[in-house]
């Protein structure tokens, strides 16, 4: 038994069923994302985990204890909003110290938290302030230690950073995350934005319509998705249609190109992929399979540089690290390209 | 040229609005024949009748925005919250005492409370009090529900009574330490218009005859000649001390300049 269990939780709207049969076991002090797009039900989760919502069917236990009964306020669990969530006509201080104040807790013991909360967030100068007189990222870390001031069981974050701009963004993320660290609380965390998923979580879980369509750690499902929306979802992809042409050795055409896989497949054509950063330019070691093709496209992002390549009459999306001494190739150049069949994914349905 | 003719019917206006009311201030210090004076005002503050029936309009007053403010925030804060669908329905009943007018309210309230009634409210002093708090309450509905609203539109409802509710908080607490502070500044601006019509009110006062301070206005501006004028300047002035409250109110709540 896990710190937080969700067991076939199930929520409707009328006639639409938006979550269907979601399991999640997440260990205290685990930090768990639930990635999809827009609309696929993850703030429906998150909240029904709160308690603003309640469950068509299935249990929610929080250390061994159901809490399904529960009112929102019963349950000790602290929330972070997408955005306007602090009480504007309380100071920093005082909307951190909301919660103690509800809970009764002595002045003297509420002021050490609250100061001990702002430091916390690196704020310590800005109790004072009304919230109408900070920035967007100096809200969220306010609405951050205004729910961890009451020391909840558990964490959830719904969308916190997608207000806002690209910079605070990445910054802020990592900060919460370090945050999230040092205090060991268990956390969900709602997000659309994979790279923020990837990058900040213990475990993923990708939902789709509804459903979990697979949980695990980010580098499970960046490498081995188990579904196509996942593959597709997280990440960038390149698909190719492929003819098995001996199904037990593993062995397809694609575009041309006899490939062997190395692992049994069913028979008929199965959808096969590749991450662009299993396409590399010109030979490489290990990649034995080469093809050609022509740039279409070159996108400079830095460190890394994105082409686009028409290869066989598909689209091919690839990356090549950036080289001081190689300027990268031209719109319209021939190219080759090398990757290793064995790396190729297979796409179930 | 433009400009000229938004000016003229700017002046027009002012006119229009200025003079009578200059024309009432002249009067009302005309009392003592060929000097200016303030005998009227005098006259008008000194009367105990005067004193009697402001007093009564003022507690009336008072009760109309206590019991106005009870019934309309958790009212207007639980449409917002659980049925916004309601909005529309809601927002056209309180509209209605615009439209219907007061003798008609009073004489179905006259009706319905009588002593034959269920409730016999006017069968007592107290009953008919509460009758006419009811009914002022009634006539000042459209302005303090609309302030009540907008103020609750500047905040994110949803949003804010979710993270109290996170952090611990039941609904008293949401009511008295989030909703109502964020829509202070409505709310008093809703009580100082129905300070306001309260104070000005006859239909209702006369017809319950309750002595209070409309009735009272019209009892002297049938008898008197330049008591009224001094009475209808005083009117005046509260209700523009009022609005100044308004103004100052807003003004100064530091939290409200919040620039989303
Ligand atoms: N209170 C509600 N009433 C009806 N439908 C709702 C309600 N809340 C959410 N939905 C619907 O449920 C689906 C999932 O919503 P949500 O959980 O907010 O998705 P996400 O957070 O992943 O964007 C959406 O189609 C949304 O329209
Ligand atoms: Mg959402």
């Amino acid at each position: 038994m896990a710190f937080l269990d969700i067991e076939h939780l199930e929520k409707s709207f009328g006639q639409t069923k938006v979550v269907k049969d979601f399991n999640l076991n997440i260990d205290k002090g685990e930090f768990v994302s639930l990635l999809g797009p827009s609309g696929c039900g993850k703030t429906t989760v998150l909240r029904m985990v709160a308690g603003f919502e309640t469950p068509s069917s299935g249990d929610i236990r929080i250390d061994g204890r159901d809490v399904v009964d529960l009112r929102p306020n019963q349950r000790n669990i602290g929330m972070m909003f997408q955005a306007y969530a602090l009480f504007p006509n309380l100071t920093v201080a005082q909307n951190v110290g909301f919660g103690l104040r509800v809970a009764g807790v002595a002045k003297s013991e509420a002021a050490e938290r609250i100061s001990e909360m702002l430091d916390l967030i690196g704020l310590p100068d800005l109790g004072a302030r009304y919230p109408f007189q900070l920035s967007g990222g100096q809200q969220q870390r306010v609405a951050l230690a205004r729910a961890l001031a009451v020391r909840p069981r558990v964490l959830l974050l719904d969308e916190p950073l997608s207000a806002l701009d690209a910079k605070i963004r990445v910054s802020l993320r990592e900060e919460m995350r370090a945050i999230q660290r040092r205090l060991g609380i268990t956390t969900i965390f709602v997000t659309h934005d994979q790279e923020e998923a990837l990058s900040m979580s213990d475990r993923v879980v990708v939902m789709h319509q509804g459903i979990a369509e697979q949980c695990g750690t980010p580098f499970e499902v960046y490498n081995r998705p188990a579904t196509r929306f996942v593959a597709n979802f997280v990440g960038t992809l390149n698909t190719f249609e492929a003819d098995v042409t001996d199904g037990a050795s593993g062995r397809v055409r694609v575009a041309g190109h006899d490939l062997t896989l190395g692992r049994a497949l069913p028979a008929g054509r199965v959808t096969l992929a590749a991450r662009p950063e299993m396409i590399s330019l010109g030979a490489h070691p290990g990649r034995e399979t080469s093809l050609t093709g022509r740039i279409i496209d070159v996108h400079f992002l830095g460190s890394v540089i994105r082409l686009r390549a028409e290869v066989g009459g598909a689209t091919l999306a690839f990356d090549t690290f950036n080289d001081t001494d190689v300027p990268p190739p031209k719109v319209g150049e021939d190219v080759t390209l090398s990757v290793a069949a064995r790396d190729l994914l297979v796409i179930g349905q | 040229m433009n400009r000229f003719w938004s000016w003229a019917a700017l002046a027009f206006g002012l006119l229009y609005f200025i003079l009578p009311l200059w024309g009432m201030v002249m009067f009302s210090l005309k009392m003592r024949r060929g000097v200016l004076s303030l005998d009227a005002y005098a006259k008008v503050l000194g009367d105990e009748q005067f004193q009697a029936t402001f007093s009564y309009s003022t507690i009336m007053a008072l009760f109309t925005i206590a019991f106005g403010v009870l019934l309309v925030v958790p009212t207007a804060y639980w449409v917002r919250l659980k049925l916004p669908g309601l909005r529309p329905f809601i927002e056209f009943v309180t509209l209605l005492p615009l439209v219907i007018p007061a003798i008609v309210i009073v004489f179905g309230y006259i009706r319905l409370y009588n002593t034959s009634s269920w409730l016999p409210l006017t069968g007592s002093t107290m009953g008919t009090n509460i009758l006419l708090m009811f009914g002022y309450a009634t006539l000042s509905l459209p302005y303090m529900y609309r302030a009540v609203d907008t103020g609750l539109r500047t905040i994110d409802v949803a949003t804010l009574t979710e993270a109290a509710q996170s952090l611990g908080a039941g609904w008293i607490t949401i009511m008295t330490r989030v909703i109502l502070p964020n829509v202070l500044v409505a709310v008093l601006s809703g009580a100082f218009l129905t300070f306001a019509i309260v104070i000005g009110e006859f239909t209702m006062a006369a017809l319950l005859n309750r002595p209070a301070f409309g009735p009272y206005l019209q009892v002297l501006g049938a008898n008197r000649a330049y008591e009224p004028a001094a009475l209808a300047v005083v009117s005046f002035a509260i209700t523009w001390v009022c609005m100044g409250l308004i103004q100052l109110f807003t003004h100064f709540s530091k939290h409200t300049k919040a620039a989303r």
